[in-house]
Formats: C-alpha cells, sequence, structure tokens
C-alpha cells in the first residue's frame, strides 16, 4: 500500500462528510438533485471500501496506518485499517447502497434532510471501524448516535417519537458512561491510543490496574447497550421496528459496531497481562442471557418487526458469546456469522415494509403488540411513482423464504455455513482438538435453538401472511423497492459460493487480532511523511 | 479543593440518577443534564487538580507544575457534544409532548 492509495484510508470518512455537507446546501424541494448526490457519494463509498478490502486481502496486508496531521502515533490521530476493519467497511457500505436505494422509492421525501443524515451517519460508522484512538472514538460514536437520532425520527408519528425518546435518553446516558470510562483509562495508562494502551497495560502497576479496569468495565456498558447485550437491551426492538423500513436496514449495521468495537478492544487491550482475559466472563454469560431473551422474544413477537428486533438480539447475543469464548477458530466462523446476519437483517428489515402493505386491518388485529402502540397506519406514506415489480408475491415470498433460511441457519445459504463453522470448531473438531466443557454445551444448545425458534416463528409468520391471506390484495411492490433487498439477499448467496475464501479471509483476520503486536508494531512504527512540517497542520 | 470537587461531582450524580428514572420527560433531561456536568466535572478531575498552573510546557524545564491539557481537551469536546445532543432531545420532548398530550416518558397520561 504506497502512493495514492494509502490516502483511501481517509476516504470512508471524508466521502461522506462531503456529501453531507453539499446536501445542506441544495433546496429541500430538489429531490432528485439531493438523491443524486447521496448516490454518488454512497456508490463511491463502496468502491472505495471494496479497494482497501481488495488491499487487506491481498498477500501483504496490514500497512494500513493513517497519521492523520502527519503526527506521530501516540501524540497525534490515527487511522488503522486492518482485516476486520476493512470487512466491515465493506459491509456498511453494502448495507448503505441497499438502504439508500430503497428510499429512494418514497421515504427520503417523507421529511427533510433524510440524505444528510444518512450520510453523517455513515461518516460516524466509517469513522468509529477506522479509528486507532479512544476519545476519536466518541467523538465519531456521537456523529453516528446524533445522526442515528434524527432517522429514526424520520417520518415522525407518535410511535417513532417516543420509540425515539428512549431511544435518545438511553444513549445519551451511555455516552455519558462512554466518558467517564474513557476518563478512568486516560488517568490511569496516561494515553488514549489504542496501540499505546495496548503496549501499557501489561505493565500496569497493581493499583492503577484496579481502577483502569473499572474504567474499561464502564466503557465496555457503553458498547453493550449500543450492541443490545441483555439487560441492556429492551430498547432495542421498539426503537428498531418503529424506525422507517430504510432507517432500520442500516440500523442493523449499528449493533454491530458495538460488537465490533468490543471484539476490538477485548482482543487488542486484554491479550496477555494480568488483565489477560478481562470481561470473557461477563461477555459470555451476557451473551448467553441476550440469546435466550432474543430467542424467547422471537417466539413471543406477534409483529414482523419486533421479529425482525428481536433477532438482531439474538445475532449480538451469538457474538457477544463467541466474544467471551475468545478462541480463534470459533471467532472466525463468528465474523462469518456477523457479515451474513447483518446483510439478512438488514434485508429483512426493509422486506418486512413490503409484505405488511399486503396485509389488511383484519390481519393487524393478531398483532396484539401493534395495536397496543395505537393507530398502526398513521403514517401511510403516499404511493411513489415507478416500475412496479412484476410477480410480487412469488418474488415477496422466495425473499421471506431466504430471509427465513437466513435466520434459522438452514441449509443450504450462509447462515448454515457461518453456524456450522462455529459449531464445529465449539466441540473441538476445529483447531481447539480439546473437548467442550459444560459452558459451551450449553452454549451450542442455545445456538441452534435460537435457530429453531427463528425457523418456527418465521413460518408462523410466513403462513399468515402468504397462504392465509383473507382479501388476497397483491401489495404494490416497486423495482427500486424489491431490487435492494435481492441484492443484499444476493451478497449472502455470494457468501455461499465462496464461502471457502470467506473463513480463509475470516481465518487470517482473527489470526492477525490475537496477536496485538502487529497492530501495536504497526502504529508505533508508521512514520510521519518527510519534508511536510507538522505545525502547518497540513497532512498530505 | 479534591474534597469539594468529589462531593459536587456525588451530589450531581446522584441528584441526576435519580431524576432519570423519574416518569416526567423534563425530570428525565434535567436529570442528563445534571449527570453531563458531574461527568465533566470528572474528567476534569483525572488529570489532577490544580490550581492557576498552565496547561503549557514551559521552557524553563518540568518541575511538576504543569496542567494535564488532555483532559481540558476532552472536557470541551464533551460540552459541545452533551449540548447538542440535550438540545436534540428538547425538540423530541416537545414533540412528544404535542403528540401524546402528556410529558409521561411512555406517552401514557397516567397521572400520580
Amino acid at each position: 500500500m504506497n502512493g495514492w492509495s494509502h490516502h483511501l484510508i481517509v476516504a470512508p470518512i471524508l466521502i461522506p462528510l462531503a456529501a453531507a455537507a453539499i446536501l445542506l446546501f441544495i433546496d429541500e424541494r430538489q429531490r432528485v438533485a439531493k438523491a443524486m448526490v447521496s448516490l454518488a457519494s454512497t456508490l463511491l463509498l463502496i468502491t472505495v471500501a471494496f479497494i482497501l478490502f481488495r488491499i487487506e486481502s491481498g498477500p501483504n496486508g496490514y500497512e494500513g496506518v493513517y497519521l492523520l496531521g502527519n503526527w506521530a502515533a501516540p501524540f497525534g490521530v490515527v487511522l488503522v485499517l486492518d482485516g476486520l476493519s476493512a470487512l466491515m467497511l465493506l459491509l456498511t457500505a453494502s448495507v448503505a447502497v441497499a438502504a439508500l436505494v430503497y428510499s429512494l422509492a418514497r421515504w427520503h421525501a417523507m421529511g427533510s434532510h433524510f440524505h444528510s443524515m444518512f450520510q453523517l451517519l455513515l461518516m460516524g460508522v466509517n469513522g468509529a471501524f477506522l479509528t486507532g484512538d479512544l476519545f476519536n472514538l466518541f467523538v465519531f460514536f456521537e456523529v453516528m448516535l446524533a445522526a442515528s437520532y434524527g432517522l429514526l425520527l424520520h417520518g415522525s408519528g407518535q410511535l417513532r417519537v417516543k420509540a425515539g425518546l428512549h431511544y435518545i435518553a438511553v444513549n445519551l446516558a451511555a455516552a455519558l458512561l462512554f466518558l467517564i470510562g474513557v476518563s478512568l483509562i486516560y488517568g490511569t495508562a496516561g494515553t488514549l491510543n489504542m496501540a499505546d494502551l495496548a503496549a501499557r497495560i501489561p505493565e500496569m502497576e497493581a493499583d492503577r490496574r484496579m481502577l483502569m479496569e473499572a474504567g474499561a468495565g464502564v466503557l465496555g456498558i457503553a458498547f453493550l447497550i449500543k450492541a443490545g447485550m441483555w439487560p441492556l437491551c429492551f430498547w432495542l426492538p421498539t426503537a428498531y421496528s418503529a424506525a422507517a423500513a430504510p432507517v432500520a436496514g442500516i440500523f442493523a449495521i449499528l449493533s454491530k459496531l458495538g460488537i465490533y468495537i468490543i471484539l476490538r478492544l477485548t482482543t487488542l487491550l486484554f491479550d496477555s497481562g494480568p488483565s489477560a482475559g478481562f470481561g470473557s466472563t461477563v461477555l459470555l454469560y451476557g451473551g448467553m442471557a441476550t440469546l435466550i431473551f432474543g430467542t424467547i422474544g422471537v417466539l413471543a413477537s406477534q409483529a414482523l418487526g419486533r421479529l425482525a428486533g428481536f433477532s438482531v438480539l439474538i445475532s449480538s447475543g451469538t457474538l457477544l458469546m463467541v466474544i467471551g469464548i475468545n478462541d480463534g477458530a470459533v471467532s472466525s466462523g463468528a465474523l462469518l456469522y456477523l457479515v451474513s446476519s447483518t446483510l439478512t437483517i438488514s434485508a429483512f428489515f426493509m422486506l418486512i415494509e413490503l409484505v405488511e402493505r399486503s396485509q389488511d386491518a383484519g390481519a393487524n388485529v393478531l398483532a396484539v403488540t401493534m395495536e397496543a402502540y395505537g393507530d398502526a397506519d398513521e403514517d401511510e406514506p403516499e404511493e411513489g411513482d415507478g416500475v412496479t415489480m412484476p410477480g410480487t408475491l412469488a418474488i415477496l415470498g422466495t425473499c421471506f423464504a431466504m430471509c427465513g433460511l437466513l435466520l434459522s441457519g438452514l441449509p443450504p445459504l450462509s447462515g448454515f455455513i457461518a453456524k456450522f463453522a462455529m459449531l464445529s470448531a465449539m466441540m473441538g473438531t476445529g483447531a481447539i482438538g480439546v473437548p467442550p466443557t459444560v459452558a459451551v454445551w450449553v452454549l451450542i444448545v442455545l445456538v441452534i435453538l435460537s435457530g429453531v425458534a427463528a425457523l418456527i416463528s418465521m413460518t408462523r409468520v410466513g403462513i399468515r401472511t402468504f397462504w392465509t391471506s383473507l382479501e388476497g390484495t397483491v401489495p404494490r411492490v416497486l423495482v427500486i423497492e424489491i431490487v435492494p433487498v435481492m441484492f443484499l439477499l444476493g451478497l449472502t448467496l455470494l457468501l455461499t459460493v465462496q464461502a471457502n475464501s470467506a473463513i480463509q479471509y475470516m481465518d487470517t483476520t482473527i489470526r492477525t487480532l490475537n496477536t496485538p503486536s502487529i497492530y501495536i508494531d504497526a502504529v508505533r512504527n508508521a512514520t510521519i511523511v518527510p519534508g511536510v512540517d507538522s505545525d502547518a497542520g497540513e497532512g498530505n | 479543593m479534591e474534597i469539594i470537587l468529589s462531593i459536587a461531582i456525588g451530589v450531581m450524580t446522584s441528584c441526576g440518577v435519580w431524576l432519570i428514572l423519574r416518569p416526567r420527560t423534563y425530570q428525565v433531561i434535567i436529570g442528563l443534564s445534571l449527570l453531563s456536568y458531574a461527568v465533566n466535572l470528572f474528567i476534569f478531575g483525572v488529570g489532577g487538580v490544580k490550581t492557576n498552573v498552565p496547561p503549557i510546557l514551559s521552557e524553563g524545564g518540568v518541575d511538576g507544575v504543569l496542567a494535564d491539557p488532555v483532559p481540558q481537551a476532552l472536557v470541551l469536546t464533551a460540552i459541545v457534544i452533551g449540548f447538542a445532543t440535550t438540545a436534540l432531545f428538547l425538540v423530541v420532548l416537545l414533540a412528544s409532548r404535542g403528540l401524546t398530550g402528556t410529558d409521561h416518558v411512555d406517552g401514557r397520561g397516567d397521572k400520580r
């Protein structure tokens, strides 16, 4: 990675930022212009993310340290690109393209500044994936959250405002915990650069270590709220099911952001020394509790939106448990699961709105939980115009069945491959080679049970929606609404076909993650560009 | 000085926690503001409490009289972000009040 391509690392932050700024100058009535700018930015983003991903998956990855402002590492701000962040960038961009195209059918016109907020959300998410500095993580996290508040409220309506109120209150409290954690870590370790922290923590004195671990624990709570670990997750299904369909689609990546940061920090900071394995027990049992809660929730939910919300919890719970086990082979299966489940849940959220369009009011009587929130169709958007999809019900049904297969982890799709990779590694046929402990057996049973629960509730809802529809009304679905869903599901198909190379990539990524010295050395050895004056504030 | 600072942080945190557990949205927002003040003071405190000391490394060499500039920078960022999000929360609060006709956090009007 040299020359111009080195500057590509900062592009995933700059592109959406510039697009969001440009969008503010375009009048709200010029919808087409706004949509074009936003779409161009997102397409550029997916191109950049793909190039970065290709560079990372090449033979000599991991040189992606970008010194902002040309200051050397512990003093300046760094961006770090490794296998994991490149993967997450590509995943974010893919979901973003789908959600944006979907929103162009009609949702983007339901309120003001949709595109600006969407781009700022992408900027915050990409920044959080790239940053190598805890305080910048806070800043990007807040950018992402502020944009997500606006997006959740997009389209307005009583249901959304109420869910938004809870969401904002919970996340403001989480942000305060984040700050307490960061300041405790700074107070004890004297640095906020992740690589520098990772080098200092194993040698920390015992009296400081206690405070540092307290800080790390408080910090972890902030991310666990975002990831939705039980008992910090009660806001999640309500907020996600209240959001507009494309917004919920992109929100699927936000809970994975919490997972990503926990994975990054636990592997980097608590790899060796007296604090090794800090928090892994909490993650293991917390993940189990989340998985149980999600499983019960999936079985109990009548409305499709809540079903999808609880699926997010199942996915989070599984991933948290795997981070708690912290074993190489299991983790690489889990990374594949992360990608597959994010794509699925995002597609599912967008599919739900299309499916529910066909349901008449009578079908909603069954949905007791939805009734409790009052008038369900108060935010009925105006009909968008465009080409209507032919063979609507067949396509919707196929997409729905694929979502069901992916969520429950049945063959032949990538949900199965990911779960199989995880479970076989857990059972000891993989890299560990030791018989599993009781906790791991419980975990295996829970993962399988959650799949069964997802299958049962998806079948139940599918039968109710597609087969026993009394009126037989066919919803009017536009091409640009169903194509993004098909695109995301197509990506899972690609993941299935290319499973071998995908698993290999995940293996390499996890091996890099579990060797924090690679990260630390890369950041510490990053040299400033010679001949450029740092004081001038120009980072060329 | 440390005692006063820690008492202030403690009192504000406890008031803030009590308030965000209350059922009215206005109490919640005041609670969040109090908590954010407490957190800002806390961040300020982790750099060590010093009075009348510049946050600059001077030419004369280090003799311990230096306030840590990093927590001050952190506080500044935290204040700005906290201010913006509180303002946004106020707007949502008003919207919720307008839509539901009550300032209960769940939008239900059970007066107690």
